[in-house]
């Protein structure tokens, strides 16, 4: 408990996100604007889900406990495809603002892609799903407190800051997958994203046997995360490019050598 | 004067300046010329002051055109351009105003979490004479209603005294005003606010260096907000002094009477801004008659108005408002050049040039920045801040009317550049706010509690 599970843990939660974000949204205001965007939509989602969970809880007998643990798991459910419902309703808005941006520009092209607004959707999708179940409990961790004092398990904080990152970077890779297969309307792509999330979130029903969730859940993660990678356009050929850093000819540097001569004047 | 201590002190008087979100352009200087009414006066920016303290904030949104003195104008490409670049820096204007009013939220979250002063209740504002703390709950709704009623209705008269003010023209008066409740602002409430925050934090503070610290805030602070000074200097300013007046509001404020003011301002902001006899569109006419922007004092601004045209050798560089601050304080009697004489333009741009004019030809466009109503950032400021005090330690619902008002202020900045006419900054924002925090209280926080307790993810 301290400071240092508290640095600790929202580090491992939000280290890989908050980088992709200073990395590739902050600069874009465009690419921001659709990271808050899509942030409301996760918000309402989850309001939604909420609230078909409160109306069953308060419908239903209180002190049976294994009703409200089904209850529970009803309303995970729930919220887990009203979160993919939503995904396919920022995907229609974005469309319809991708090609109003294209007409509005000068050049006939949108000044994001449809691509670059799939990965900030999933992006800001996981960061608000990663921020949203964990924030409370990274608060708890600056105060005192023995976790787990009365049975439970006292890796608590780690493995829930392992799961958020997870969860934060499955959303984005699911992102990217969606987008892309409601593009090329391969449905089976979208039910494949939808099953891989109901998945996920049943794996974190076995918590706290961590080594039956934690590890598949990665495993899905890395799988979901050479996907996305290869449906974003990206094959071994393009890591190697990348890594050997070649230059791509450049063809300005003739017009440089060509605006040399007015000075002459 | 007002002190701000205890159940019998009233409350400054609210001001009634609504500032306007809008974007800077900036109407050109021959305005203050006898006569020479430009064809370019575009839009008047409504900049409303606001006087520190009141609970309304009406915000204009207006939208200037880039049309402005000195470019010329190709009709229907320019209108293209425009459109274009409407949405180019539509972009680029959500993200100047995101900043600012998060850079606010946040101070004010912090210390609501951190410093227990401000969620101690102390007694109440005189605005606000009615006490929440009987048992019945009708009895405390109406109670908060009436607290609100109050509260609105003090808000218009004090409105409807500005507007009456600017029309006849009572410049000094206004002035005066402002700089009484900025002086208040920026020098008893740092003052408290200091104290308490080393209070918190159990650091020990003499007296000569209290002063000290004190002083040179509030002098600086008086200096960048009604003269000159840096652009990003007086921005931090006015974000400053716009948190302390949210943390002032939320610590006076009881409960249910802050969310019905919170709704009830959000809907006369929107009542005032549009409706034809609204006071604050009347003073947005009367500006824009008068080809001269309002009191510009207690506007945050986010990017400075550069001089337009070498075409016209009179139109002065049009630095923010505090320009045509100090030709407003000339009375008005004189509608001389405010630069006071061509000669000396460059020298006149205002506050925070970061870069010098080097040579007034090469300055031929201009930076067009968004302007936004401290009112709002005070607004915002309550709701995210009661959210953060009252929701039961919970940082979701913090977070979701957090999200919630940035999404609001992003529509409304939509519906500006669609519109382009001046628009009220509450009305989406703090409903979305509110709508969210309640639900969010109510329906989010039992359900990611519970699936938290099993350590499930959804």
């Amino acid at each position: 408990m301290g400071a240092a599970v508290f640095f600790g843990c929202a580090g491992i939660a939000f280290g890989p996100a908050l980088a992709l974000v200073l990395l590739t949204v902050a600069a874009e205001p465009l690419r921001v604007i659709v990271l808050v965007a899509g942030a409301f939509f996760w918000l309402v989602s989850l309001l939604l889900a909420s609230l078909i969970w409160f109306v069953s809880v308060h419908l239903s007998d209180r002190e049976d406990a294994k009703l409200q643990y089904g209850l529970l798991v009803f309303g995970a459910a729930v919220s887990v495809l009203l979160q993919e419902v939503f995904r396919f309703a920022y995907f229609k808005l974005l469309k319809k603002a991708d090609e109003g941006l294209a007409t509005i520009s000068e050049d006939g092209r949108s000044p994001i892609s449809l691509r670059q607004m799939a990965y900030v959707s999933g992006l800001s999708f996981g960061i608000i799903s990663g921020v949203f179940s964990v924030i409370n409990i990274l608060a708890d961790s600056i105060g005192p407190g023995i976790v787990g004092i009365h049975g439970d398990s006292p890796y608590y904080f780690i493995t829930s800051a392992f799961l958020t990152m997870a969860l934060v970077l499955l959303h984005t890779f699911w992102g990217v997958i969606f987008f892309d297969a409601c593009e090329k309307r391969r449905y089976w792509c979208l039910g494949l994203v939808v099953a891989s999330h109901l998945l996920t979130s049943g794996l974190t029903f076995l918590n706290p046997w961590y080594e039956a969730s934690l590890v598949p859940i990665f495993i899905i993660t890395l799988c979901t995360g050479l996907w996305a990678f290869v449906t974003a356009g990206g094959s071994f050929h393009n890591v190697l490019k990348c890594l050997s850093c070649k230059q791509e000819d450049d063809s300005r540097v003739m017009m440089y050598s060509a605006l040399q001569v007015p000075f002459e004047d | 004067m007002i002190t701000f201590m205890n159940n019998s002190d009233s409350e400054e008087e609210p001001c009634n300046e609504r500032t306007s979100l809008m974007s800077a352009e900036s109407p050109p200087v021959p305005s203050y010329q006898d006569g020479l009414q430009t064809a370019e006066a575009g839009e008047a920016q409504a900049h409303r002051k606001r006087r520190t303290g009141s609970s309304r904030s009406p915000n204009n949104i207006a939208d200037g055109d880039m049309s402005d003195s000195g470019v010329p104008v190709r009709e229907s490409a320019l209108e293209n351009e425009e459109e274009e670049l409407t949405l180019k820096y539509g972009a680029k204007h959500v993200i100047m105003l995101f900043v600012p009013v998060t850079l606010c939220m946040i101070v004010v979250v912090a210390t609501i979490k951190s410093v227990r002063f401000y969620t101690e209740k102390n007694g109440q504002l005189i605005y606000t004479p009615f006490s929440e703390d009987t048992p019945s709950v009708g009895q405390r709704l109406l109670n908060s209603v009436l607290n609100t009623i109050i509260m609105i209705s003090v808000i218009v008269v004090m409105t409807v005294f500005l507007v009456l003010l600017y029309k006849y023209r009572c410049y000094k008066f206004i002035h005066g005003w402002l700089i009484l409740s900025s002086l208040m602002l920026l020098f008893l409430f740092t003052y408290i606010y200091l104290g308490e925050v080393l209070k918190t934090y159990n650091v020990a503070m003499d007296y000569p260096t209290l002063f000290l610290v004190i002083w040179n805030f509030g002098a600086v602070g008086m200096i960048c907000i009604h003269w000159k000074g840096p652009l990003q200097l007086q921005q931090a300013y006015l974000i400053m002094i716009s948190a302390l007046m949210a943390l002032v509001f939320i610590k006076y404020l009881p409960e249910w009477s802050a969310w019905v003011i919170l709704g009830a301002i959000s809907i006369y902001d929107l009542m005032a801004v549009l409706c034809p006899k609204g006071p604050l569109r009347m003073l947005v006419e009367t500006a824009q008659e008068r080809n001269e922007p309002i009191f510009p004092a207690l506007i945050y601004s986010s990017a400075m108005m550069w001089t337009v045209g070498m075409a016209k050798p009179d139109t002065a560089a049009r630095g923010a408002s505090q320009q045509t601050w100090d030709s407003a304080e000339d009375g008005g009697e004189n509608h001389r050049s405010p630069l006071h004489g061509d000669s000396q333009m460059p020298e006149t741009r205002s506050p925070g040039p970061t870069r010098p004019i080097t040579s007034f030809e090469e300055l031929e466009e201009e930076e067009r920045g968004v302007k936004l109503g401290l009112g709002d950032f005070i607004f915002y400021s309550v709701l995210v801040g009661k959210a953060a005090a009252t929701a039961s330690g919970d940082w979701n619902t913090t977070l979701a009317c957090f999200v919630a008002i940035l999404i609001g202020l992003c529509l409304t900045l939509l519906l500006l550049a669609v519109f382009k006419k001046a628009l009220p900054a509450l009305p989406i924002s703090i409903t979305f706010g509110l709508v969210f925090y309640f639900s969010t209280d109510n329906l989010v926080r039992p359900f990611m509690d519970t699936l938290a307790s099993h350590q499930l993810y959804i």
